[in-house]
């Protein structure tokens, strides 16, 4: 009976999950290109609240970081701080070249590499920057792979 | 930066990551009550060293490096280096080229102010006019992208010239957009003057006189809502500013209100150029050839960015290498404005007082100050460099 019930709490909450996330934005080291097309999103345009997703202030709120560019020393200890004060289950999406590879920052000195080294990522959206269209592709994505 | 400990005393940190701003900086506002009496700023969060990281590269590939120094203002970025490039190897880029550059740097210039416009109006609370801007900002964005094949980083400049020419197609959706924004720029200019409520965010608040300005070094939109006639486009042209003349905007309060009213009028005179631009554009070659050895030498070079002048210093020593990038970028001349016009306001002016900058995190965070209060030997230029190449070695 009890497990029963669990089971339906479980498939309640991923419910309530996919439709509606809630996201926190976080730039480690980006040059801005990636943040302001994310920033469009949530403009008419493209308007990613009709379908559920807010961008949230508090990492305390949020379901999905959504993290742009290379992970610099400076930032890197907010990172992590950012991501331990979200509460479980919690999702990354890594936006941009830089955050997957370092993109052109490779080498720099103050470059620690990209958002997988300090943090696990789920889903990866290139482009530099990527289109507000394949942001909301990714995650898109990101919500399929949370369906039973 | 000391640390106030008066037992009255309140500090609110804000940031690094925080709902306000979309970058990182660190805020520190000492109040009592409501009132501010001190604001501290820590930035630094986005430096990636890339002035170091540019001289490992080779001219071609810095180019791209540049550009990414700011998303907002990629262009006037990559622009400058050129710029600084060409000086070095004694070419010039062929007058068509020169105009698309002016061409691309004012439709950069729109799409950054009315970027700022939405921001600010977002900071003041007033998301109406956020969603508005950023809804017509979409229309030149879709004209970068027409011209470019990019909306952000549009990768127009090449050492020597442009790679993107405008045909009559692209020519003509230019002056619909045109059109469009200059009716929708004169709804905001009637908001950001008349609406009531808005006003009492902006009129006479962060108030810098033409004196503190000066004193502060302030330059760009900043500098200019407090009378400072500076502008690099009118006072050392470059490009194509000696044929396509930009008339200089400037106010003289000083406050919130004067920054949002210097900025909309340059969109007026950003909208002028871009049609003068594509109506009198000049004929021939888009590029010139430049050696891939730049011949030694040092040379400054200087652009007008959306939030001001952006320098560019460049040392060559003959190799396809730079042996020195330096960076001086607007947002960070502006900081002290911020921090001064900040105290004896209250608490919840301080988002639209730091927006009303237009900072820019990603331009100033390249920055490292060495303070080595114990060591008190003097070092010239060389010495400072080979300290610079052990240190990160």
């Amino acid at each position: 009976m009890e497990n029963m019930m669990q089971g339906v709490m479980n498939k309640v909450k991923t419910w309530a999950r996919i439709n509606s996330p809630w996201a926190i934005h976080y730039n480690s080291g980006s040059c801005n290109g990636c943040d302001i097309e994310i920033l469009a999103t949530l403009t008419p345009r493209f308007d990613v609240e009709r379908f559920g997703i807010k961008l949230q202030g508090s990492p305390r709120h949020a379901d999905v970081l959504i993290c742009t560019g290379p992970v610099t020393l400076q930032s890197r200890d907010r990172l992590v701080r950012i991501y331990n004060q979200m509460p479980e289950p919690k999702f990354v999406v890594a936006v941009g070249s830089c955050g997957i590879s370092g993109g052109v920052f490779q080498g720099c000195y103050n470059v620690v590499g990209d958002i997988s080294e300090v943090i696990p990522v789920n889903v990866y959206i290139p482009g530099c920057p990527p289109r507000p269209e394949a942001i909301i592709h990714g995650v898109v994505e990101l919500l399929k792979s949370l369906q039973p | 930066m000391e640390p106030k400990t008066a037992p009255e005393k309140f500090i609110v940190p804000i940031g690094p990551q925080h709902p306000a701003l979309k970058e990182p900086g660190h805020f520190e506002f000492t109040v009592e009550g409501e009132v501010v009496t001190n604001a501290t700023a820590r930035l630094g969060f986005v430096h990636r060293g890339m002035e170091k990281g540019a001289e490992n590269r080779t001219w071609i590939q810095d180019l791209y490096l540049m550009e990414r120094v700011c998303g907002i203002c990629s262009h006037v970025h990559a622009l400058a280096f050129a710029l600084g490039v060409e000086k070095l190897a004694g070419v010039q880029a062929p007058p068509r080229a020169q105009a698309i550059r002016e061409l691309v740097s004012e439709l950069e210039r729109i799409h950054s102010h009315l970027l700022w416009l939405g921001v600010a109006a977002h900071e003041g609370g007033f998301d109406t006019l956020f969603m508005f801007s950023w809804r017509d900002r979409e229309t030149v964005m879709d004209l970068l992208e027409t011209i470019s094949g990019n909306r952000v980083n549009y990768s127009a400049n090449v050492l020597g010239g442009v790679k993107i020419d405008i045909s009559e197609k692209q020519a003509d959706a230019i002056r619909k957009g045109m059109d469009f924004l200059e009716e929708r720029t004169k709804h905001y200019l009637k908001v950001v003057t008349e609406d009531e409520t808005f006003l009492g965010r902006t009129r006479n608040i962060g108030v810098m006189t033409f004196e503190q300005a000066d004193f502060l070094g302030a330059i760009g939109p900043t500098g200019r809502a407090s009378g400072v006639k500076r502008d690099v486009r009118v006072d050392s042209p470059y490009t194509a500013y000696n044929d396509f003349p930009v008339k200089l905007v400037t106010h003289t309060h000083g406050d919130l209100e004067a920054r949002f009213i210097v900025r909309i009028q340059e969109l007026y005179e950003s909208y002028r150029l871009v049609r003068e631009l594509v109506d009198k554009m000049p004929t021939g070659d888009l590029t010139v050839r430049v050696p891939r050895r730049i011949p030694e030498g040092e040379v400054i070079s200087r652009v007008e960015a959306p939030r001001g002048e952006l320098l560019y210093f460049l040392k060559s020593n003959g190799s396809d290498t730079p042996e020195r990038v330096k960076v001086r970028t607007p947002s960070l001349c502006n900081w002290s404005s911020v921090l001064v016009t900040a105290v004896g306001h209250n608490l919840a002016d301080m988002p639209m007082i730091l927006a009303g900058i237009d900072p820019c995190f990603s331009c100033n965070d390249r920055i490292v100050t060495v303070n080595r209060k114990t060591d008190s030997t003097q070092m010239d230029w060389e010495d400072l460099r080979q300290y610079g190449i052990e240190y990160y070695k």
